[in-house]
């Protein structure tokens, strides 16, 4: 044996100096509640639906998708033929079935890993194409869009959204920071059901921001991570978007088919990016391959198998339609519930945002301090900004729910009280 | 229409605007001209010049006025234009991906079967956690490593499922940059063309060290021992675990053991790439022997893999990044730290992929079957080497050497064709393959080696 086969100190200890990463804080939510051996524990963290019993399932339409896919979905000749057909149909969800930006083939798409993916894909493109940029983030937003533009080294800065004391819009702020941006900037918002909030503009709100926005020469860059999860209706959750179609910007689109298709392990989703032409629309594309490229090659194909196929099959796609019409209403009526019960209990808190926000998410205007201790008292798990999933509330466990809420906010109900006594 | 002059959000003065008229050549992503250099022309956008910025009127003007095309894959790109041709005699030699003596892809029995198990299990579509399936996890270390190996034991693995071989790299590439910066990647010279891309991508400083020799149309060693020796201490030294691509030329075993010996004395890291697990003898075990025994000297050692040959499974996306660390602490905080990259990227690796390599490698009858599809794929591959330099040697009267063609293992062979001789296959022959001479005998059929053999010789002879 050679001497230098002596195992140096140093040759066996490369990764000393690196440190446990922090937890993600919406995941460590699903870790700490699968580690509860509580029976009656319930899990408000992460953003995926379930039904009333609690469970995940599968939808209807990617059943009747499966069936349909041959085992030719390992074929990796026919991927790009699928790719094509998911991104046009995707682009359709977006910017409406008679678009005339996809009849001139006027955006450039690619199917991308779910929401994330796409998000990411575009904040490389924009750091590639504007290295100087920076992303306005809405305060607050999902907490991966942070990690995504700063991993992407693309500077960020936030700007005001959401009103604490209101439990809304704080819409002045937000036009005002709009305003103050400089010229150019790029923007991400959330089209419909923004999460953590919960809270949207209005129509009328957004059709000003938009106008604000060609002032400003601003680049709108849209999540739409639950479409069809606001109101419902696809078409009417993309109206935002319309409305920024119309009065003529070119916008990007991250859409994720994770919630609404229920495809969460797949992996699916689109980037578009709107272009003046065809031709810049087949530049920006192949710029985006070639990011994608490095980073995974090609996007798993049996998820954009799936979705190709419910959106390309009138019958499966209108199955599909029901059944987010389904989790949508379901989600809304535990709102109703959730707040019902906690106004029969006799909360003196005002708690009418659970049912003015909109889509999964209720930002519940919990303290961290009362978020641990529904936690450790009730075994109940939701993030640390008091984000409730609502998809996780059923009507087995919303009066529970209701209950630990009231008992952890006893002491606000006391300051109000005392606050309008000495009023 | 009002015209408008585009809109940067940019500190920098005009410098990094100046007019500059790019030329394609430029462009192509594998040069180093791109990642790391300070200087503040962009590549991708062709720009008239302007001094400040300065946007005003809205338009719908995009933002994206200017971009260039991207160059082409120089892989995928034969694909491409093998498809527009309409020859009868036409063949595709370029991307390695395994075809049947018919031509056609394979679906592997395992495969199908698998897949079928998850049809009938109906299982549920949830997000996996940040770090890929466990089950998934816990059998791609242990094919790489053998299951009884003590470090798997000893819980000093960090695994964590990524997207292919390419996800896998890249994930490696990511935790390189930010917990080594400036640290450079050996790679080797020629290698698969998009290491370059990735490194660069993720901004990790990269050189190489010789590998290729034209003269042998084998292993330049001295070349190799020496630029691994010459390389600053603690680089990371990228090594495919087997079937090199694209040359096909593997090191012996006792090669190995002198590479392991430099790579410790200079205090380096030995980063495995493992894509052809099992093309290249037709024994998965065999094909990681590189690996294990890096693994048994004691070295701490970081392993890409890749089940898209393999298993057939390219278009799922499925592969893993391994990292063998001293200590059971240092594992968990690497694993930790490789998903933490992951969550900006993807949030959580797809599900599909994951779930049939875990039943085919987890089943112990389909994992025998498994190994009896592999020895039958990489067979063929053998069988067609074979008929290939039959043909050779029997049609060249020069007196060439063609036995290299014997010699090399896996999928690819480097046949030594310089670029023009490489046009002329394309050109006359209707023979794709890339550019650097690399030909996949994946795409290769026992029937057309004959014509393959005269389009070489006429190539290697009557082109320069």
């Amino acid at each position: 044996m050679s001497t230098s086969t002596m195992a140096r100190g140093r040759a066996n200890r490369w990764w000393d100096h690196v440190t446990p990463a922090p937890k993600d804080p919406i995941n460590s939510v699903t870790e700490a509640f699968l580690a509860d051996p509580c029976p009656y524990k319930i899990n408000l963290g992460v953003g995926a639906y379930r039904d009333d019993e609690g469970k995940p399932i599968v939808l209807q339409c990617v059943r009747e998708a499966q069936a349909k896919i041959e085992s030719s979905n390992f074929l990796e000749s026919n991927s790009t033929a699928v790719s094509s057909k998911l991104v046009e149909e995707s682009a359709k969800l977006v910017y409406g079935e008679d678009s005339d930006v996809i009849k001139e083939g006027r955006f450039a798409g690619v199917p991308a890993l779910s929401g994330t993916g796409a998000c990411h894909l575009f904040a490389e493109l924009q750091r590639r194409l504007y290295p100087d940029s920076r992303i306005y983030l809405p305060d607050p937003t999902w907490s991966n869009h942070h990690n995504i533009w700063r991993d992407a080294h693309v500077a960020k800065k936030t700007f005001r959204y959401y009103h604490p004391d209101s439990k809304g819009l704080d819409f002045m702020a937000l036009m005002d920071d709009i305003k103050n941006a400089p010229d150019g900037s790029f923007f991400l918002l959330h089209p419909c059901a923004h999460n953590p909030t919960g809270v949207d503009p209005s129509y009328e709100q957004w059709k000003e921001i938009s106008s604000l926005f060609k002032v400003k020469n601003h680049f709108p860059f849209f999540d739409m991570a639950y479409q069809g999860f606001a109101s419902g209706d696809l078409e009417r959750d993309a109206r935002a978007i319309r409305i920024f179609l119309e009065d003529g910007h070119l916008i990007g689109c991250a859409q994720s088919f994770a919630k609404n298709m229920g495809l969460y392990g797949h992996r699916v989703g689109c980037l578009s990016v709107l272009c003046d032409d065809k031709t810049q629309a087949v530049a920006i594309k192949s710029q985006l391959q070639q990011i994608a490229r490095t980073m995974y090659g090609s996007p798993p194909i049996h998820g954009i198998l799936l979705v190709s196929k419910i959106l390309s099959d009138p019958d499966i796609k209108a199955t599909w339609l029901k059944e987010v019409k389904v989790m949508a209403t379901r989600v809304r009526r535990m709102r109703a519930a959730l707040r019902d019960s906690l106004e029969k209990l006799g909360s003196s808190l005002d708690w009418q945002h659970i049912t003015n926000q909109v889509g999964m998410f209720c930002f519940s205007g919990l303290t961290p301090d009362e978020v641990d201790r529904l936690a450790k008292e009730f075994h109940i798990y939701m993030t640390y900004d008091g984000r409730i999933s609502m998809a996780g509330v059923t009507t087995k466990n919303v009066d529970y729910l209701a209950n630990a809420i009231h008992e952890v906010t006893a002491s606000d109900q006391d300051a109000k009280i005392l606050c309008n006594l000495s009023a | 229409m009002a015209s408008s002059v585009l809109s940067l959000a940019s500190a920098t003065p005009s410098a990094s605007l100046s007019s500059h008229e790019i030329s394609k050549g430029k462009l192509n992503l594998g040069s180093t001209s791109l990642c790391f250099s300070k200087e503040k022309t962009n590549p991708f956008i062709k720009t008239k010049s302007f001094g400040r910025v300065s946007m005003v009127v809205a338009s719908n003007v995009s933002r994206f006025e200017g971009i260039t095309m991207a160059p082409p894959d120089p892989i995928l790109g034969v694909s491409e234009a093998f498809k527009a041709d309409n020859h009868e005699l036409k063949l595709n030699l370029g991307v390695g991906a395994y075809r049947t003596e018919e031509l056609q892809p394979y679906v592997l029995n395992v495969v199908k079967k698998a897949d079928q198990l998850l049809l009938e299990k109906g299982e549920n579509r949830e997000y996996l956690p940040i770090e890929g399936l466990a089950a998934f996890n816990k059998v791609t270390a242990e094919l790489l490593l053998g299951a009884d190996n003590p470090v798997i034991k000893q819980q000093k693995v960090a695994t964590v499922q990524g997207l292919s071989g390419t996800g896998s790299l890249r994930l490696a590439a990511a935790l390189i940059e930010r917990y080594f910066p400036g640290a450079k990647v050996l790679i080797s010279s020629p290698t698969w063309g998009n290491h370059k891309n990735i490194f660069n991508d993720a901004r990790v400083p990269w050189s190489e060290y010789r590998y290729y020799d034209p003269k042998t149309v084998g292993l330049d060693f001295e070349g190799m021992i020496s630029d691994i020796k010459a390389a600053p201490e603690g680089s990371f030294i990228l090594l495919h675990g087997c079937a090199h691509n694209p040359t096909g030329i593997d090191p012996t075993p006792e090669q190995w053991e002198k590479i392991a010996d430099v790579i410790q004395e200079k205090n380096h890291i030995p980063f495995f790439d493992i894509a052809y697990q099992g093309f290249a003898s037709g024994s998965l075990d065999a094909d990681a022997s590189s690996v294990r025994m890096f693994v048994a000297r004691g070295m701490e050692v970081v392993a890409a893999q890749s089940y898209s040959k393999n298993l057939g499974l390219y278009a799922e996306r499925i592969g893993a990044i391994n990292v063998v660390c001293s200590s059971p602490d240092a594992a968990a905080r690497v694993k930790s730290q490789l998903k933490r990259i992951a969550r900006p990227m993807y949030s959580n690796p797809p599900v599909h992929g994951a779930r049939i390599v875990a039943n085919v490698v987890g089943d112990p009858t389909l994992f025998k079957e498994w190994n009896e599809e592999m020895e039958m794929m990489a067979g063929r591959i053998k069988n067609v080497r074979q008929k290939l330099y039959d043909s050779l040697s029997s049609k060249d009267k020069s007196g060439k050497d063609w036995s290299f063609v014997l010699k090399q293992i896996g999928m690819f062979s480097f046949t030594g064709l310089n670029k023009a001789q490489c046009d002329n296959m394309t050109n006359k022959w209707h023979v794709y393959m890339t550019k650097d001479g690399r030909i996949s005998l994946a795409g290769l059929s026992l029937a057309k080696c004959e014509y393959l053999a005269d389009a070489i010789i006429d190539s290697y002879h009557n082109v320069s």
